[in-house]
């Protein structure tokens, strides 16, 4: 029997739901066209948590989290199915607007993608849109803010007006996290965010990663899973467009129940 | 037929001849001096092409500059003009109706030439002093009254027969019926030559008259100002419109078959001969919208049809070359659309559209077709004040002197394609100049 017959009539094992859930996936379907990317799948994901999502390449995470934040709805071909709630309320409804929908919810990518300006105003750029700031003190306020937390600001602090591109790739990264934190998101959806990096600046945005879930409940995508087990409390297993198994870290990465999981952390696939 | 020869030799050359099993190392070699003389021959090629199309340029360059470059001065001869005599002065201003200022011209030309009695020659003598000398007189009186009553020396424009002569342009071996200027007339003006009383001056007649039937009078400012009228009417007209259809296509127009079909034909569009675009311009902007032919508006909006496709395509170009992570991340932070297009997209897209633009301007700058149906390529003596007023555009007036049969006209007509380059010229290097600026920024 190979993997591809045994995936059809699987159910999600582990503990998929939490309690005092923060959002809430209900069978969501995605749908490429003809190609049907994400198949049934529900995810809680609590508060202040890391949730890490792994899988093999194509396995639909990535479109998985760009659910979260109706980052499909760009793609003219995506279909999406299901219900998905943040905190209580369906984001795919009509009254929610996707722009409120982004501000609480914030991305950061898998490529280092600042924009094309300085430093201060990349980070600057969100609250300016969203009009959180009242004047020039309070902007310079949040954006120091969310460069110390995204612990760039001591390497920066003196060239702000440096254009984004300047960094280094890593410190490319932590400016887009800062981007992201400046809005004050509740989630932060996190695209593999480490593959373009070296292990140092890798080790930063983990070390990083660690002191957000104080305050934000983060969902990561990764393909490394010592990343995984390092910064995730949950971790979920996707399989070509299915969600497996979805449990504590150490749960699965001491004792993994189904045969897929198994298969994908002892390197037999992926 | 080059590349048969390629095929046929790499075929034998992986055939051994001797039926011996050849090393890896062995066919390399045998094969490395073909590959060689492959790009050797491929280097030339390429150069030959290069060269060729540099040679092109050079005697293009070389001819125009050559023929036009004297069209730029012009000649004049120094007479002692009498103030005194055949002015009428009425209420301390010079009537000029009844003023003979030919006469004063004239006179002075019998003073200087006293020889001269016959009437036949004396009209001969009149004819080596342009017609135009007359306005110069009376600008001249009109700059300085106070010489009125009093003898001055000035100079005065030869007609162009003379001027072509002094540059070197008229054959004085010819037969004195086959060239434009009699033996008389040649004397004259080597004695004048030799007392050094005939001068080069700039022609700034060129640059300040509209188009005249005589050379030494016709200018290419009319054409200029037209151009002028007409390209500022294509640029406000077909770049807003230009980057607005490109954006709304990119950006917000659903893809389906209606926006493949707009975009065929956006495509075909830019293909399409000017002239008929002209057509459609006086089916549409004369005859329907009564815009007043002739007139740069006309122009300019027929114009500003043809540059369109241009600038949508190379708008279009600009902005699907903007990596799409820059927009992800923006709607990422929460930008709405409308905001990651004018925050993003546009300022990124920017220097792409402006290029565009500027290829499109030049492209509307050398056209003369079009406006062929819009009745511009036309006689126009008079300088556009407006931009409903009739007038030409400088390609056209390279055209129409072209068509001139004076010896004259020619170096004009270099003279105005040197203006028309110069004018490409500086607005490429304008364009290049913004676009490092806008790209410095980012």
């Amino acid at each position: 029997m190979t993997t591809r017959d045994r995936i059809e009539d699987i159910e999600t094992i582990g503990k998929p739901n939490v309690e005092n859930p923060f959002i809430s996936a209900k069978n969501v379907n995605v749908h490429y066209g003809d190609n049907h990317a994400i198949k049934d799948v529900s995810l809680q994901i609590a508060k202040n948590q890391v949730i890490a999502l792994i899988g093999p390449s194509g396995c639909g995470k990535s479109t998985f989290i760009r659910c979260i934040n109706r980052m499909n709805d760009t793609i003219d071909i995506a279909k999406i199915t299901g219900k998905i709630l943040l905190d209580g309320e369906d984001i795919y409804s009509q009254k929610l607007d996707p722009v409120i929908l982004r501000a609480r919810v914030g991305m950061v990518f898998q490529k280092p993608n600042p924009f094309p300006k300085s430093i201060y105003d990349n980070v600057a750029y969100g609250p300016r849109i969203h009009g959180l700031a009242k004047d020039r003190n309070e902007l310079d306020e949040i954006v120091i803010n969310s460069l110390q937390k995204a612990g760039l600001y001591e390497e920066v602090s003196d060239r702000l007006d440096e254009s984004g591109l300047s960094l280094s790739g890593g410190q490319q990264q932590r400016l887009c996290i800062a981007r992201t934190i400046a809005v004050n998101p509740e989630v932060i959806l996190m695209d593999e965010p480490c593959s373009a990096l070296d292990p140092i600046a890798t080790a930063r945005i983990e070390n990083l990663i660690d002191e957000l879930s104080e305050k934000f409940s983060i969902v990561i995508v990764t393909h490394s899973m010592q990343q995984a087990a390092r910064v995730s409390q949950r971790v979920a297993y996707f399989h070509l467009g299915r969600l497996v198994e979805v449990d504590d870290t150490e749960k699965v990465f001491t004792n993994p129940s189904h045969i897929l999981t198994q298969d994908y952390i002892t390197g037999r696939i992926g | 037929m080059f590349l048969d020869y390629i095929l046929l030799e790499n075929t034998e050359n992986n055939m051994s001849k001797n039926n011996l099993p050849l090393s890896t190392q062995q066919k390399v070699k045998k094969s490395l001096s073909s590959r060689y003389k492959k790009e050797t021959l491929f280097r030339f090629f390429g150069l030959s092409a290069l060269s060729a199309g540099i040679i092109f340029l050079v005697v293009f360059f070389y001819s125009v500059l050559s023929q036009g470059v004297s069209a730029f001065s012009q000649t004049y001869i120094s007479l002692e003009v009498d103030f005194s005599d055949n002015l009428v002065v009425k209420n301390n201003k010079i009537d000029s109706i009844d003023s003979n200022y030919d006469a004063i011209i004239r006179s002075a030309l019998r003073e200087r030439f006293p020889e001269v009695k016959n009437r036949q020659d004396r009209r001969e003598l009149y004819k080596l002093i342009s017609i135009g000398a007359v306005y110069q007189l009376i600008d001249h009186l009109d700059m300085s009254p106070g010489d009125i009553g009093y003898r001055k020396i000035l100079s005065f424009p030869t007609s162009s027969d003379v001027d072509m002569y002094v540059k070197g342009n008229i054959d004085r071996k010819l037969d004195e019926s086959k060239r434009p200027l009699t033996n008389n007339q040649m004397m004259w003006i080597d004695e004048l030559l030799e007392k050094d009383e005939i001068k080069m001056k700039f022609n700034s007649a060129l640059f300040s008259n509209g188009d005249s039937r005589e050379p030494e009078l016709a200018g290419i400012y009319s054409a200029l100002k037209g151009s002028f009228f007409m390209l500022f009417i294509t640029l406000i007209v077909s770049f807003p419109v230009g980057i607005a259809a490109a954006v709304y296509l990119e950006e917000f127009a659903p893809k389906n078959k209606i926006s493949d079909l707009i975009e065929v034909n956006i495509n075909n569009l830019a293909a399409v001969p000017s002239i008929v675009f002209g057509l459609l311009g006086l089916a549409v902007f004369i005859n329907w919208f009564g815009i007043p032919r002739s007139s740069p508006l006309v122009g300019g909006l027929v114009l500003s049809l043809l540059t369109l496709p241009v600038i949508i395509i190379s708008s279009r170009a600009a902005i699907t070359a903007i990596p799409p992570s820059i927009k992800e991340a923006a709607l990422g932070v929460g930008a709405s659309h409308m905001q990651v297009v004018a925050h993003h997209i546009l300022p990124l897209a920017f220097p792409g559209m402006l290029t565009g633009a500027i290829i499109g301007m030049s492209r509307a700058l050398g056209e003369s077709a079009p406006l062929l149906m819009i009745g511009m390529v036309a006689f126009i003596v008079d300088i556009p004040s407006g931009i409903t007023d009739p007038s030409s555009a400088l390609p056209v007036q390279i055209y129409l002197w072209a068509d001139s049969p004076e010896r004259a006209f020619a170096e004009r007509t270099s003279a105005a394609i040197i203006v028309l380059l110069g004018f490409l010229f500086t607005m490429n290097l304008l364009a290049i100049y913004l676009r490092r600026k806008f790209e410095r920024k980012w």
